[in-house]
């Protein structure tokens, strides 16, 4: 396997990302769309897809930069810095890898369409409070030649300003995944205000008629297509996050060296210094699952599924310590909304909880490591 | 690059099939606990004759210390090669044919800052495992605080006169040889005074004392230096610039501390640890469980900062927090052997005790948990004070 260090591009691409992030989409950004009321901007996404961010995993014949998983983490992990609000997750991540494991010219051109920003997508799985997706209860009939979708999704992120939704329903014999516009009727989406001040939907579906050609991969066998692309999204999810811990980790070391009591900067008292450097331990251990997930996703994607829990365990983990440990030190002032770390603790929560909890993703390490 | 890898494929065929013919059957259970570990020197008992065959078989082939140069009585691997070393003999689980504080500490120290004459002089001796070599640094007023280590090594033209005393030393009662940091200069700041001199414990004026553990075995002694003569080219490195060669040693030896959280005691893995006990315990299965992630991503960040040393991306402190990472989670899983032996492995012949009572020196050893997490503040979050 390739080398557990950044390669030259990888490292420029990130450093890139930060140069533009650091003036698109500070955490200002996205406390302005949240006075605003808004949950997306969509010129912000445009702009990401003409540097060839939405194209990361799509095929060069589509319009994409291809550069594979690893890269895509690499963006992610940017992104989790200062917490920046965009479809990349849910539309260049987990439906261009959703899309490419179909080969015909309509996912081609999908594909296309999402590579140049034109379309976005969002992901219909979650019915209760967790992340189950075998277990899945949304119903379908036959009708004619096609179904009828009834039921409804919660916690579709991305989903009320999505173009088109992935849903994943239960069929005869099993699950099947359609790729629906989001328009179409019987669709009634409701936007939820989330912690996060991000974009996140319940969605109903009323007799929502689909063809043959509404269907993603085979009827009755969702999981070909939809597992390669969970498992994408969860290591960039897990790269995002353990960004935003490195981001969090950062502001309270910086404050650590600022603020003074007692006639000294707080971080002169061992008390302090002693639990910074835990969290940098833990943050750089996290570092180490991030980049093992992205290159086996590139390089041995059926065999990825231990390292890419492994990654969404860790990070999930290590968010939550950067946070907590973030407000804390930062004494009354990390409890105020004027100030961002609340921000990102509030995401982290989010996170920990989107495409599997760090018991769900704990379990599905126990079990390839023979418990 | 595809030519590379053929090179690596037909060197691990290679290796495959001389490990399957000369690995002797009762070297294949992985084991590396305290009764089953060669140490080798001039004192040493083999346990077993296959424990001898292995160990002179690995010497021909230069595979106790397979990443030293060859002159040296390595095998000269790179550092793919060495990770195909370590998986297959991971795949056969062989044991280590030979294990010291002279491969891990002062091999590396001397491949650094030694002479050629000394480095042909002494590392051959350690690659054959004839020459087992003990650690003094530790004093009983000289711990964390290291540098203040008071034991002296006066100039007397053609030797160096050594008194004074070492405590903590492992194996000293066993060893043939010590690296000892010796002040040379009583005037100089404490950092400034010291040097990293080599002494043959045979030598008059040397005596141990041996010390008991919570484990009940006594491996480690105090040791007393009373007008010792040492040859003057016995100092590695320049006299009074000892201290960059003891923390260059240092760095070695916390990475050696938790490379071996692996592998310590039974060398399994936590599932199959549960898995035997028979335990049904929800809560012992979720902390194993926590256990076992946290495990993996350290093994992988161990991985990945060899990888970035030898990409030239060293992280010079990256040691101290595989040290602290690394030994902490030791001691958690040999809590979580404990629990799911019950009392079974509460009794001292069942042999799980010992382990689990040694794990508890991974975090005080080659300096404790809380100098690691100093040193990380100071010179890694630069935080002051
Ligand atoms: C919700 C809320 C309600 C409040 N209500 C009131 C109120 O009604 N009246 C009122 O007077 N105040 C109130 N406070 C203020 C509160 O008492 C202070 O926030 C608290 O004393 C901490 O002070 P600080 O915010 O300046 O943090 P700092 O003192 O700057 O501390 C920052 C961090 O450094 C740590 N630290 C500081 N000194 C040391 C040291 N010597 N050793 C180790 N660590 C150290 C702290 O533990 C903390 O983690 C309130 C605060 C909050 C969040
Ligand atoms: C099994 C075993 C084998 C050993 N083998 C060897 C050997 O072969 N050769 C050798 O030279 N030495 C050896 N040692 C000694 C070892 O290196 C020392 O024990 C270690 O450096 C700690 O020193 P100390 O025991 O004097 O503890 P102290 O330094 O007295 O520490 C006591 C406690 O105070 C804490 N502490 C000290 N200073 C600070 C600080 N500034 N801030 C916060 N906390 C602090 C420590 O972390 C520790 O918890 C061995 C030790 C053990 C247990």
């Amino acid at each position: 396997m390739a080398k557990l260090v950044r390669t030259e591009e990888e490292v420029m691409l990130a450093d890139a990302a930060r140069g533009f992030l650091d003036q698109a989409a500070p955490v200002v950004h996205l406390r302005g769309l949240r006075d605003a009321g808004q949950t997306q901007d969509r010129a912000l996404w445009s702009e990401m897809a003409a540097m060839g961010w939405a194209g990361v995993l799509i095929p060069e014949e589509a319009g994409g930069s291809d550069m594979g998983h690893a890269a895509a983490c690499a963006l992610a992990g940017e992104m989790g810095k200062t917490l920046v609000t965009s479809p990349f997750l849910s539309t260049a991540v987990i439906a261009a890898t959703a899309l490419r494991q179909v080969s015909d010219a309509r996912a081609v051109q999908a594909l296309a369409r999402i590579a140049s920003g034109e379309v976005t997508y969002a992901l219909a799985i979650d019915e209760g409070a967790k992340f189950a997706p075998e277990a899945t209860q949304m119903q379908t009939r036959a009708d004619g030649n096609g179904f009828r979708l009834n039921g409804e999704k919660r916690f579709v992120v991305d989903g009320a300003n999505a173009d088109r939704l992935l849903v994943l329903a239960r069929t005869d014999a099993g699950l099947t995944l359609f790729d629906l516009p989001a328009d179409r009727d019987g669709i009634t989406r409701e936007g939820q205000a989330m912690i996060d001040s991000r974009d996140a939907a319940r969605i109903e579906f009323s007799d929502v008629a689909a063809t043959g050609e509404d269907v993603l991969g085979q009827v009755d066998d969702a999981m070909s297509v939809l597992a390669p692309a969970l498992r994408a999204g969860q290591a960039a999810l897990a790269a995002e996050m353990a960004g935003l811990a490195a981001g969090a980790f950062g502001m309270t070391v910086e404050y650590l060296k600022e603020r003074k009591q007692f006639g000294v900067p707080i971080g002169a008292f061992q008390a302090l210094q002693h639990r910074a450097a835990h969290l940098w331990c833990e943050c750089e251990v996290t570092a180490s699952a991030i980049l093992n997930a992205g290159r086996m996703l590139d390089e041995d994607p059926e065999n990825a599924a231990l390292a890419v829990s492994l990654a969404k365990a860790r990070a999930t983990d290590t968010a939550q310590r950067a946070v907590q440990e973030g407000v804390q030190m930062h004494g009354g002032i990390g409890m105020t909304d004027a100030f961002d770390m609340g921000f990102y603790m509030k995401r982290a929560r989010v996170g920990a909880e989107w495409l599997g909890d760090y018991g769900y993703h704990a379990n599905i390490v126990a079990q390839a490591r023979g418990f | 690059m595809a030519e590379e890898d053929g090179a690596l494929a037909a060197f691990r065929d290679e290796l495959r099939s001389w490990l399957e013919a000369n690995c002797p059957a009762d070297m294949r259970d992985g084991r590396n606990d305290e009764a089953s570990i060669c140490w080798g020197g001039k004192n040493w008992n083999f346990a077993s004759e296959a424990q001898r065959t292995w160990l002179q078989r690995c010497v021909s082939k230069g595979y106790t210390v397979p990443t030293w140069p060859v002159e040296y009585g390595g095998a000269g691997l790179s550092r793919d090669q060495e990770k195909v070393f370590h998986q297959e003999m991971r795949r056969l689980n062989a044991r280590y044919p030979l294990q010291s504080f002279g491969i891990w500490m002062l091999g590396p120290a001397l491949l650094h800052f030694g002479t050629h004459e000394q480095k042909l002089h002494y590392l051959p001796p350690i690659a054959r495992g004839e020459i087992r070599w003990c650690q003094g640094y530790s004093e009983p007023g000289a711990g964390s605080d290291l540098a203040n280590v008071q034991s002296r090594a006066e100039d007397k033209g053609d030797h160096w006169l050594v008194n004074g005393q070492k405590i903590w030393t492992s194996y000293a009662d066993q060893a043939d040889w010590i690296f000892a940091l010796l002040r040379t200069d009583r005037e100089a700041p404490k950092h400034k005074g010291i040097s990293f001199i080599l002494l043959d414990m045979t030598s008059p004026g040397v005596t141990t004392r041996p010390i008991k553990l919570i484990s009940g075995a006594s491996p480690f002694c105090e040791t007393f230096f009373d007008n010792v003569e040492v040859p003057r080219e016995q100092v590695v490195g320049e006299v009074n610039r000892g201290w960059d060669v003891a923390k260059y040693l240092l760095t070695h030896e916390r990475e050696m501390i938790s490379a071996a959280g692996g592998t310590m005691g039974s060398g399994r893995a936590l599932g199959a640890v549960l898995a035997d006990s028979g335990s049904t315990d929800t809560v012992l299965r979720a902390d194993a469980m926590r256990a076992e992630v946290d495990g993996l991503a350290v093994a992988l960040t161990l991985e990945r900062y060899k990888d970035q040393a030898e990409a030239g991306q060293g992280a010079g402190d990256a040691s101290a927090m595989l040290k602290y990472m690394g030994t902490e989670l030791n001691k958690r899983n040999l809590e979580l052997v404990m629990a799911a032996g019950g009392s079974d492995a509460l009794i001292w012949e069942d042999g799980r005790a010992p382990n689990w009572l040694r794990t508890k020196a991974n975090s005080i050893e080659g300096g404790t948990s809380e100098v690691m997490l100093s040193i990380i503040s100071k010179r890694v979050l630069g935080l002051s004070g």
